[in-house]
């Protein structure tokens, strides 16, 4: 699974590193929705938000790669991963029927716990849109039930403590963490936060349903850009040589 | 249609909302250690031995009651209502901040955390947490946005003096949203042994009621005070608000005192048409650090930059407490600009022989439109939360003196 921001760095360059995603080796689609303040991730991901709210993104453009996205291709599972306040200020009802439209399957919103189901989480559910859960590993077992009460699609297990990008998960404690989980949970149990290499990915396909690579992708936009900080014609393919080499390391 | 409730004074709910504000709206990782502090908060209110170990250190460390002080020359020359300073600026570390930052300390310790985080915008609740981090030998990380760090040296040093590690925060404005933003991920990444030390009435709950419970110790004081001195309740309470911690310590205990007239200043900048930072005045509701309340955005739910001279009021939002006194009408919120907040702030200079913060100058600014319009009869208190002396590098520079 990969994770890339929509619009970064710029709109068409955006559309064309999701288009060559699937072919490259992704399985799941996980784009971010830019916003200036996302307290769960590291500098990576902080700057792809910027790169791409600098250029003109915003939910309606956001919305309109998916649909662009979904025209060519119309198997690859997309999820919109973000922050609530952008969703929050476009009105939920508008927001779902919209996404829902443009070919959406599923959600993560980080800063939605299960304490706030009502603001979202069910009405997407209610609309036939999966709302992802993400488990960490202070979700313990009283509190797993809660958790994965309203939830559906898979379960996106944070293998760290900490924002995105930065540790390195422990694989002793990440396969301990998901086996616990599974015992609450008969959805998949996918793995991100933290991996960067086709290694990592490895191990940790052993251990569970899937693997999530964000930031190292969204670094490797960053390093293809020219001095100006635009796109260059190496943007994409960088992208997906990456996301080539980490898809051959789960495989194998 | 605005139902009048029983009373203003009982939120939050269960669930940490006033009205459709607040709430707890953080990631997975930090829900456990929110739940869990809101239990020990819960605990720790209800004993008894907690309450006489805080009021010991507020007294004898801090040095409450602050006085309730009639500032006569003020009041004659703005020749209408009585004015009086709530002098909160006379606390130890020179602001309202510490009130809070005892509490939570004092409950940190409770807790058994050995690692403070704190953010910090002017650094008054930066030193605030740093002194008592020193006190009870508690390793103390304060985040301070960069553009602060730079228009608050004073207070830095203070920090490091006193052995806090201050992390500049160098992404987005770098202001106090970003230190906040900083701390969170802090507080993410350390969840074992970190107590999160907020400095105002915002964050998910149940940070905007403990904080507003530990400041209210100022509106307690100047109920007492008032009936001491005049044998009734003022007619008028007027505060500056940045999150509105000092505000909400004030205005609390009177807000079911329906005589009494409550006032909040938020911070106007270069004015409300141009660069500012009124979340009332220029926002809408969206959801930030934790809570549901007014932001200042653009269109798309993206946080916009604010602006204030004063770093303490220069945040996009306000605690959510506020923004429901605000629908709710009990609390009338107006603002007052850079220049009018300079203006007082040079007044209360010459007049009183007080160097006041920046931000109670935003207070004392509003203070000077209305009280000459009002009888000497009429009893006004404002909150002086805090004192000057950080700022006199800001205001000497405005005023084009080279130190």
């Amino acid at each position: 699974m990969t994770f890339v921001t929509a619009g970064d760095p710029d709109h068409a360059t955006s559309l064309k590193i999701v288009l060559g995603l699937p072919k490259a080796g992704a399985d799941i689609i996980e784009l971010g929705m830019p916003f200036t303040d996302p307290m769960a991730d590291g500098a990576a991901i902080q700057a792809g938000g910027l790169r791409a709210l600098k250029n003109g993104a915003s939910m309606k453009k956001t919305l309109a790669l998916l649909k662009a996205f979904r025209a060519k291709d119309k198997a690859t599972p997309v999820v919109l991963m973000g922050y609530y306040n952008p969703i929050y200020v476009y009105g939920v009802p508008k927001f779902l029927a919209d996404a829902k439209a443009a070919g959406v399957d599923g959600l993560i919103i980080v800063d939605l716990p299960p304490e706030e189901d009502d603001e979202l989480c069910l009405p997407a559910m209610a609309a036939g849109i999966n709302f992802i859960r993400l488990a960490t590993p202070t979700t313990d077992d009283a509190r797993a039930p809660a958790v994965f009460k309203n939830t559906s699609g898979f379960v996106y297990y944070v293998s760290v403590l900490g924002i995105t990008g930065t540790k390195a998960p422990d694989l002793k404690s990440v396969a301990a963490n998901v086996r616990r989980l599974k015992k609450h949970t008969s959805l998949p149990i996918c793995v991100g936060f933290g991996v960067k290499t086709p290694q990592q990915a490895r191990a940790i396909a052993k251990v569970a349903d899937g693997v999530v690579v964000g930031s190292a992708l969204v670094s490797a936009v960053e390093k293809s850009l020219n001095k100006n900080g635009k796109a260059t014609a190496q943007t994409p393919k960088a992208v997906h040589k990456m996301v080539a080499a980490l898809a051959k390391g789960v495989r194998n | 249609m605005i139902t009048k409730p029983n009373s203003y004074r009982t939120g939050p709910d269960e669930k940490g909302l006033f009205g459709i504000y607040g709430g707890r709206f953080v990631a997975e990782t930090l829900m456990p250690l929110i739940l869990q502090l809101e239990k020990a908060y819960k605990e720790a209110k209800a004993d008894r031995s907690f309450k006489a170990e805080l009021d010991g250190f507020l007294e004898h460390y801090v040095g409450r009651p602050s006085p309730l002080y009639f500032a006569e020359r003020m009041t004659e020359h703005l020749g209408g209502a009585k004015i009086y300073f709530k002098r909160d600026e006379l606390n130890h570390t020179g602001a309202h901040k510490i009130n809070n930052v005892m509490g939570q300390i004092l409950l940190a310790r409770r807790m058994g955390k050995k690692r403070i985080i704190a953010e910090t915008g002017a650094g008054q609740h930066g030193v605030a947490t740093a002194t008592a981090c020193a006190r009870f030998g508690l390793e103390c990380v304060v985040y301070m946005g960069e553009v602060d760090i730079e228009r608050q040296m004073p207070n830095v040093f203070r920090m490091k003096l006193l052995g806090a590690t201050v992390v500049p925060a160098k992404s987005g404005s770098r202001t106090l949203k970003d230190a906040l933003n900083e701390a969170l991920r802090d507080w993410v990444s350390n969840v074992e042994d970190t107590f999160y030390c907020i400095g105002t009435v915002a964050g998910p709950h149940p940070y905007p009621e403990m904080v507003r419970d530990f400041q209210s110790i100022i509106g307690e004081e100047t109920k007492r005070q008032m009936m001491k001195a005049e044998g009734r309740l003022p007619d008028s309470l007027v505060a500056a608000i940045g999150g509105g911690s000092n505000a909400m310590g004030l205005f609390h205990p009177f807000l079911d005192d329906s005589s009494v007239e409550i006032i909040g200043v938020e911070a106007a900048g270069y004015g409300l048409k141009k660069k500012h930072a009124a979340s009332i005045a220029g926002g809408k509701p969206g959801v930030l650090h934790g809570n549901r309340t007014y932001l200042l955005m653009d269109d798309d739910g993206q946080i916009t930059e604010g602006h204030s001279i004063s770093a303490g009021l220069d945040y996009p939002g306000i605690g959510p407490e506020h923004a429901w006194l605000h629908d709710m009408k009990r609390v009338q919120y107006v603002s007052a600009t850079d220049k009018e907040a300079l203006e007082a702030f040079q007044l209360c200079c010459k007049l009183e022989g007080i160097i006041p913060a920046l931000e109670p100058s935003h207070a004392l600014a509003h203070v000077m439109k209305i009280a000459p319009k009002l009888p000497p009869e009429h009893l006004m208190v404002m909150n002086l939360c805090g004192r000057g002396d950080k700022d006199i590098f800001t205001v000497a520079n405005i005023l084009g003196v080279k130190l």
